[in-house]
């Protein structure tokens, strides 16, 4: 009972939070896709065991998917593209197009990011630990260097994402509750997933990939299918985020290896991995530190996180569930023999 | 294909290539170094490059001849790399990979960020002031810094090959790679070890980036091309195989500026982490097909 109560509080709060603080609508916004990223890096990091630090790569097939499509259901992108967005003013959408455009738009966006994990997948999946983790950061750049070199999308001066028509309301307030459905819809998918035999199964995975597979468990098709869900969240993700960032950059924006293909680990050890709730709550934190860097420490705020990164994952690499969970093991139902924890307590005193 | 019908430019480019690759492979030393002796993989490899670049630039600015900067920049990165180890590297040794990953990562972030802050995004160069040398009636064209530079690389890389064989030093690195515990339980002070050798590792990688420095061009953000070039040779030669190392740099270098020629300048970087991609992938295929994977 009291877990429902908590629920309600949380989407009464999401709900109500734009006119609570309307000043910080993008950046609330930007909150719910970072869940949405963190939620989805833990699916394969955290609970699978596989860290990726090309996830980028979704992201940016679903940003530059949404906003080809939003493009090129009324004009043509080739003519879109080589105005520079100094063609904002020839190629205009009212409200109607602009939301086929999104309808159409974001749909294909999680479809591309799935076929593009489907596809890297099989191929990458097959290697382990730390081959994997720079293999996809390989995968990261590489995406980006191209988008970077294609003229068709912009090339290296990027895409300047169609304005919304002023018949939409407010154009933050119009994306933070897409995005606050988005991080709702993948918090209940993925913690569905986490309650099934497939939760299990990767769970397994992690635990012991060779054995798993012994006990007849179809683990590449396992480990493709988590990454292909994973991707479908972050593609919608990635076209929300273009949407509200308006212009896409192909190195800094869309495959920012760098930037959210760092931050959404980083949010995950923070918060805690392989756990539910705390992706959830490091991005949460994260996005608080990440706004009060760029706020008080202009100029060093690239610097500062940089920082950040060292100092978490060496000295609070257990994430701050991992922390709570030690320090409370009772609050996450673990019974605790008092005998026992006070000799623990005496044998780390000594 | 012009390549077939004027051999000369495939003459020109593989030569400035295994230029390069030589450079690569001085790299690549490093991190074999790193990884065979302390199980790292240190992702802020291409930063030493580039900080090591700055040393050389800096010594430019100062009116002294960059060539002077190439001991200069190894010495500045062997302190460096030595605080570092001081300061970081020696929490995450005995941990997870992926911290170590994840840590060095950040590391390099941190180091990128304070050069563009300090320094600015600009490209720098460290001007040598050497002339072009002139092959095949004039139709290849060598700047002789590249070839001084492939030079020092070849001797630095000796040099360390060198110590590792014969100093005490040396030997205890050795020794500790072939097994941590055993070398402790010899009298070794394996602490002491891991932090010579994450300094040696920045040393050679700030001579690579006084010479890259010189012969091409540094910018805050070339770090993590030579990263992921260093692992990419790493990979093909395997650890502690250093004519393998070289050989491999050689020859990426060289296929990397033909595929800069046939797919463009713009697809050049697209080109090394696309084969970063299916070099992995298919040396797994080959390790899949006897139920084995890369360890």
């Amino acid at each position: 009972m009291s877990r429902l109560i908590g629920y309600a509080a949380i989407l009464a709060i999401g709900i109500a939070a734009p006119y609570l603080f309307p000043n910080y609508q993008s950046q609330m916004a930007e909150l719910w896709l970072f869940i949405v990223f963190a939620l989805t890096w833990d699916l394969v990091g955290g609970q699978m065991g596989y860290n990726s630090f090309g996830n980028v790569v979704f992201i940016g097939v679903g940003m530059y998917t949404c906003a080809i499509v939003q493009v090129g259901l009324f004009y043509s992108v080739t003519d879109y593209n080589a105005a520079k967005g100094g063609g904002q003013t020839v190629f205009t959408f009212d409200v109607v197009q602009y939301l086929e455009g999104l309808a159409v738009g974001l749909p294909l966006a999680a479809v591309a990011a799935g076929i593009v994990a489907a596809i890297l997948g099989s191929a990458v999946l097959g290697m382990r630990g730390h081959y994997f983790a720079i293999c996809t950061l390989g995968l990261g750049v590489a995406a980006g260097q191209i988008a970077n070199g294609w003229d068709w999308i912009g090339a290296g001066s990027g895409m300047v994402v169609p304005h919304a028509p002023s018949g939409l309301g407010e154009t933050s307030r119009f994306y933070y509750y897409l995005a606050f459905v988005l991080a709702v819809l993948t918090f209940i998918v993925v913690s569905w997933l986490y309650s099934t035999r497939f939760g299990l199964a990767i769970n397994a995975i992690r635990d012991d990939e060779d054995k798993a597979e012994a006990m007849g468990l179809p683990t590449t098709r396992i480990k493709v299918t988590a990454w292909v869900i994973s991707a479908l969240f972050l593609g919608v993700a990635g076209g929300l985020l273009g949407n509200l960032k308006r212009f896409i950059d192909p190195i800094e924006v869309a495959f920012a290896g760098a930037s959210f293909g760092v931050w959404m680990v980083l949010m995950v050890i923070l918060g805690g991995k392989g756990t539910l709730w705390g992706p959830v709550i490091g991005a949460i934190v994260f996005q608080l530190l990440k706004e009060f860097f760029w706020t008080y420490l202009l100029g060093w705020q690239r610097v500062a996180l940089g920082l950040m990164i060292v100092l978490i994952v060496v000295f609070f690499p257990q994430g701050i569930l991992g922390f709570l969970r030690e320090r409370f093991p009772e609050r996450f139902g673990h019974k605790v023999d008092p005998a026992l924890a006070r000799g623990a307590a005496g044998e780390a005193a000594k | 294909m012009i390549l077939i019908q004027a051999p000369v430019i495939t003459v020109d480019l593989v030569l400035n290539g295994l230029l390069l690759g030589a450079i690569f492979a001085l790299a690549a030393y490093g991190m074999a170094l790193v990884w065979g002796v302390m199980s790292i993989i240190n992702i802020a490899q291409g930063e030493f490059v580039m900080l090591g670049g700055y040393v050389a630039v800096m010594m430019y600015w100062g009116g002294i001849h960059p060539l002077l900067a190439v001991p200069v920049a190894a010495l500045v990165m062997f302190i460096v790399g030595w605080a570092l180890y001081r300061a970081v590297i020696f929490r995450i040794v005995d941990r997870d990979l992926f911290v170590s990953l994840l840590a060095t990562f950040g590391l390099s972030i941190l180091l990128q960020q304070l050069m563009n802050t300090a320094f600015s995004g600009n490209v720098q160069i460290a001007e040598a002031g050497l002339g072009t040398m002139f092959l095949f009636d004039g139709l290849v064209t060598l700047s002789q810094i590249k070839v001084v530079a492939f030079v020092l690389a070849i001797v630095v890389g000796g040099c360390m090959v060198v110590f590792l064989k014969r100093s005490r030093m040396g030997q205890a690195i050795r020794a500790t790679a072939q097994n941590a515990r055993a070398a402790r339980v010899m009298g070794i002070d394996t602490d002491r070890v891991y932090a010579v050798t994450y300094g040696l590792n920045a040393a050679l990688c700030g001579s690579c980036g006084a010479l890259v420095a010189m012969a091409y061009s540094i910018h805050p953000y070339i770090g993590l091309p030579y990263t992921i070039r260093s692992f990419m040779i790493v990979v093909v030669a395997g650890l502690g195989n250093f004519a393998g190392v070289i050989v491999a740099g050689l020859g990426l270098g060289a296929a990397e500026n033909l595929a800069g020629f046939i797919l463009g300048a713009q697809y050049q970087l697209a080109f090394v982490f696309g084969l970063l991609v299916v070099v992995l992938v298919w040396r797994n295929w080959r390790l899949a097909a006897k139920r084995q994977y890369l360890k």
